[in-house]
């Protein structure tokens, strides 16, 4: 495969000819490429890089499943992350709140930055806990708790320690209203989390990830278990939360990548192949890795 | 260069402090509870060893192993395991006579015959009937299954191990024939279906694929319940008589391992008697028998776990 | 080929087929029958424990002390004592057995002192109860000086049931499915909040079954008890737990002798006067008839668990 560049990024050993002296982070970015020229997204004008992965790398015991990423997330816009299975994008969101560390033998390599203070997510020392209290996600097959609705929302809020009933109860209904759900529960908050049909559980579960005010939201293929009219919807919802949140999300469906994200990431084997806007990245990609992938070559 | 510096607006840091103190100090606790398990086994070694060794500075080791005669009380006392070990090895046998054909047969018929709905309805039954208390067990076969025997078998004792010995086998059997139908279950679908695509029936089936198929897990039910058999203590306390006696004719009374303890429990002894020691030197003796049976059914699960 | 070969050789399979499935039937016979007289056994049992103790399964029975004479002898004792017996049973067994297994479910890692602990688990469930009673002699009754007590007895019976308990909670932590837990951590709980929280709660019916198992277990263990000294005439209750003064809650009891109801039983099944032995029946019914209750409240509780909750 020589046609693979190396993963388009931030040029190894320091930023690019043009930058200034310190890599881009919690500022705002004069409009340059912040890589070369057609191997990435230009920057906008007042957009902010949220975190930015460093040479991460991930192993499985001996098997190395990630490799070398260098990528930066844009804050407040929605990425995505495409490519045939097992091209290691759940494994590379998944870095991101540290679940890995629920796998014994699994080791991370590189960094991932988080702005504005800078933080390195997966430094060895870092507690896992810390970074998921900052960072949240919503699964693949919707998993709410057998709790009330309410409950399901306010446990995040709980753990943080808040504890005034009526504090409590507004950030649930903002966040079910955020979740474009409140309607539809308001006058049931006190029924079970499962007594909701599968579209409206996981958007349950994204108003409970939102009731934390993330500062990067994380999905993993949110609707692949879901029904076309319930994945409209979430679709829907996560184009209305770009501007607020930070999103990532992992996607095998290439259409739906194209009709919510602002930048998109294509994978492959373990490694970061393109990285550009969205528009672009499906009309003129530079890469014919990613040109063979989303006109369908392979799978 | 104008570094504006942003923290999140509620820090996630109030408090994490002290949630992982309270993680560590319950994951503590935990581990000690667990290590009850370890403290438990460890313990009952050093209680058998300690309280007997007095016993085996009185008794050498090969009178204990081959004197005929187990009589710590008496006057004239002799201290061979012998009899007990008889009396334990004959109605065990017995109760595996009962036990291993009864208990595969009903296995294999709930494996591979028996209707769903039969199935979940018989396996509970089963489970009552190994949850019956030993001592009424006792009772039954000295009331009633011993005079029924006597009618078959004229000149029977009122208490003799065969009585002892057959409801101890009903009383295995829910164990036997559980873990066997665990086993046969976990046979993967794929070996049957080969068997019947053939035009094999079912009894074919089980008996050529299934079974064999099953063996190590099967083994190891057998195993189980020869070893609950061998620590059972009640039914031949009340059924069996307390009379140690080496013979290998179950229709004679005799006195278990088992039955020995409890009978000389019963009676008051001071804590430093050679009756009183005896006692820890029986149960060393039931212990070590026990150990080699658990540890040949633990390694015949794990191979039949691994197999599938 | 001829027809009349082949209508030959169709008789011949279907003549084989015929004789081999007879195998079948008379097999499908076989095991019910055997499968039923077992469960006949156990209904044999139950109902000529009821009948030959007939005459004394009234309140006098449940109210009068043991005596001398099989008429007036009662179980007043024996049920209390195995009542207070269990209660302290279950005091000690259920947060050791249930701390246990959330330690080996969720937290141990899977090195060499988890192994052992779990080797320890399985092998104890395979220890006769009668070691237990020996292990109790030497260690509460002399070495901790606990006497012949109920405290002592509570101990001997926890430690004969927890590898129960634990084996029980382990199944019931293990069916909370891996998703709900990762979500839980995904909001930043830590190990324990996900085990407290949501662990725990989901699977309490679970251990519930596996606790009154256990306790169904013990309620009709004699051996242990005998070697640490219960004795069976006992003429007198244990002090009461509740007292008139300030705490109005005495723990006094624990220390005091005692007797149980499967002791009893063992005592007067022992006694050659055929009087006694209505009694014995009489107990026997009762202590059969508390057994076959637990059990079936447990897989009662096993049945509707399951099917509670729709992950």
């Amino acid at each position: 495969m020589s046609t693979l560049q190396t993963p388009s990024g931030a040029p190894q050993g320091g930023p690019g000819p043009a930058a200034p002296a310190q890599a881009a982070g919690g500022r705002i970015v004069t409009p340059r490429p912040s890589v070369e020229p057609g191997r990435g997204p230009a920057s906008e004008e007042g957009v902010v890089v949220k975190s930015r992965a460093e040479n991460l790398s991930f192993h499985y015991g001996p098997v190395r499943a990630l490799k070398g990423l260098n990528i930066e997330i844009r804050e407040k816009r929605v990425t995505a992350l495409i490519g045939p299975s097992g091209c290691g994008k759940t494994t590379f969101l998944r870095c991101f709140n540290r679940m890995h560390d629920l796998t014994p033998g699994t080791r991370y390599e590189g960094s991932i930055h988080l702005y504005p203070d800078d933080f390195d997510l997966v430094a060895k020392g870092v507690d896992p806990i810390e970074v998921r209290m900052r960072i949240g996600m919503v699964f693949q097959k919707p998993n709410p708790f057998p709790k009330t609705i309410f409950e399901n929302v306010a446990y995040g809020l709980k753990v943080r320690g808040m504890r005034s009933n009526a504090r409590i109860g507004e950030e649930v209904e903002k966040a079910l209203r955020r979740a474009a759900i409140w309607d539809e529960v308001k006058d049931r908050l006190d029924s079970s989390g499962l007594s909701l049909s599968g579209g409206q559980q996981q958007r349950l579960c994204i108003a409970r990830a939102l009731a934390t005010n993330p500062e990067i939201l994380l999905f993993d293929e949110p609707t692949s278990a879901l029904d076309p009219i319930a994945t409209a919807r979430i679709e829907e919802l996560i184009a209305e939360l770009r501007d607020q949140v930070t999103v990532i999300i992992v996607t095998h469906n290439m259409q739906q990548a194209a009709r919510v994200s602002d930048y998109t990431a294509f994978m492959y084997l373990g490694e970061l192949i393109e990285f550009d806007n969205t528009s672009k990245l499906f009309t003129n990609p530079s890469q014919k890795a990613t040109e063979d992938y989303i006109t369908g070559r392979y799978g | 260069m104008n570094v504006q510096t942003r923290l999140p607006a509620a820090s996630p840091h109030a408090g994490l402090a002290y949630r992982k103190v309270r993680d560590r100090l319950v994951e503590t606790f935990l581990l000690v509870a667990a290590l009850v398990a370890v403290f438990t086994t460890i313990a009952i070694v050093i209680v058998l060893v300690r309280e007997s060794l007095p016993f085996f500075e009185h008794v050498s080791l090969k009178d204990f192993l081959t004197d005929t005669m187990w009589t710590p009380l008496f006057a004239d006392a002799r201290y061979g395991i012998l009899p007990l070990v008889a009396g334990t090895l004959v109605t065990t046998l017995v109760a595996l006579a009962v036990a291993i054909p009864a208990g595969t047969l009903i296995a294999i018929y709930l494996s591979e015959f028996a209707p769903h709905r039969l199935r979940e309805t018989v396996k509970p039954a089963l489970e009552l009937l190994g949850a019956v208390p030993t001592v009424v067990y006792g009772y039954f076969a000295l009331m009633m299954v011993t005079p029924f025997l006597q009618k078959l078998i004229p000149g029977l004792p009122g208490f003799n191990m065969l009585s002892a010995g057959l409801v101890i086998g009903i009383m295995i059997i829910p164990y036997v024939a559980s873990v066997s139908e665990d086993a046969m279950r976990s046979v993967p679908n794929y070996m049957r279906e080969g068997s019947y695509a053939m035009g094999a029936t079912r009894f074919q089936t089980a008996t050529r694929v299934v079974v064999p198929g099953a063996l190590s897990g099967i083994a190891a039910a057998y195993i189980l319940g020869i070893s609950r058999a061998v620590g059972e203590t009640m039914v031949v306390a009340v059924a069996a008589g307390l009379q140690p006696n080496l013979t290998w004719n179950p229709t004679e009374p005799a006195a278990t391992i088992t039955a020995f303890i409890v009978q000389v429990s019963l009676g008051d002894l001071p804590h430093d008697s050679i009756g009183y020691q005896s006692i820890f030197a029986a149960g060393l003796v039931l212990m070590l028998m026990t150990l080699v049976f658990n540890i040949a059914g633990f390694t015949l699960t794990r191979k039949f776990r691994e197999a599938y | 080929m001829s027809a009349a070969t082949t209508d030959e050789a169709i008789r011949r399979i279907r003549a084989d087929v015929s004789r081999r499935k007879v195998l079948d039937q008379v097999f499908v016979v076989v095991g019910l029958l055997v499968m039923f007289a077992a469960l006949l056994v156990l209904a044999v049992l139950f109902i000529d424990l009821v009948r030959t103790g007939a005459p004394r399964l009234n309140l006098d029975f449940l109210t009068q002390f043991p005596s001398r004479k099989a008429e007036r002898a009662g179980i007043l004792s024996a049920w209390v004592g195995t009542s207070l017996i269990m209660l302290t049973t279950a005091a000690i067994t259920m947060p050791i057995g249930v701390a246990a297994a959330i330690y080996l479910e969720e937290y141990a890692p899977k090195n060499w002192l988890t192994a052992i602990i779990e080797i320890n688990v399985t092998n104890l469930a395979g220890v006769p109860s009668i070691i237990y009673g020996l292990l109790a002699l030497g260690l509460f009754v002399y070495q901790f000086q606990l006497g012949q007590s109920i405290l002592t007895a509570g101990l001997t019976l926890s430690l004969l049931i927890l590898p129960i308990v634990i084996v029980a909670t382990r199944e019931a932590l293990r069916a909370v499915p891996r998703t709900i837990r990762e979500a839980a951590y995904a909001l930043g709980a830590t190990r324990w909040e996900v085990t407290a929280h949501h662990v725990l709660p989901y699977s309490m019916g679970g251990i519930l079954t596996g606790m009154i198992i256990g306790l169904s277990r013990a309620i009709g263990e004699t051996a242990p008890l005998i070697t640490i000294g219960a004795l069976s005439f006992i003429a007198f209750l244990p002090q009461s737990p509740f007292t008139s003064e300030f705490p109005f809650v005495s723990f006094a009891w624990l220390t005091d002798s005692f007797t149980a109801m499967p002791i009893q039983m063992f005592n007067w099944v022992s006694r050659p006067d055929p009087k006694f032995q209505v009694n014995a029946a009489a107990a026997g019914a009762i202590l059969l008839g508390m057994t076959l209750l637990m059990n079936g409240i447990a897989i009662w509780l096993r049945y509707r668990f399951r099917k509670r909750i729709n992950w």
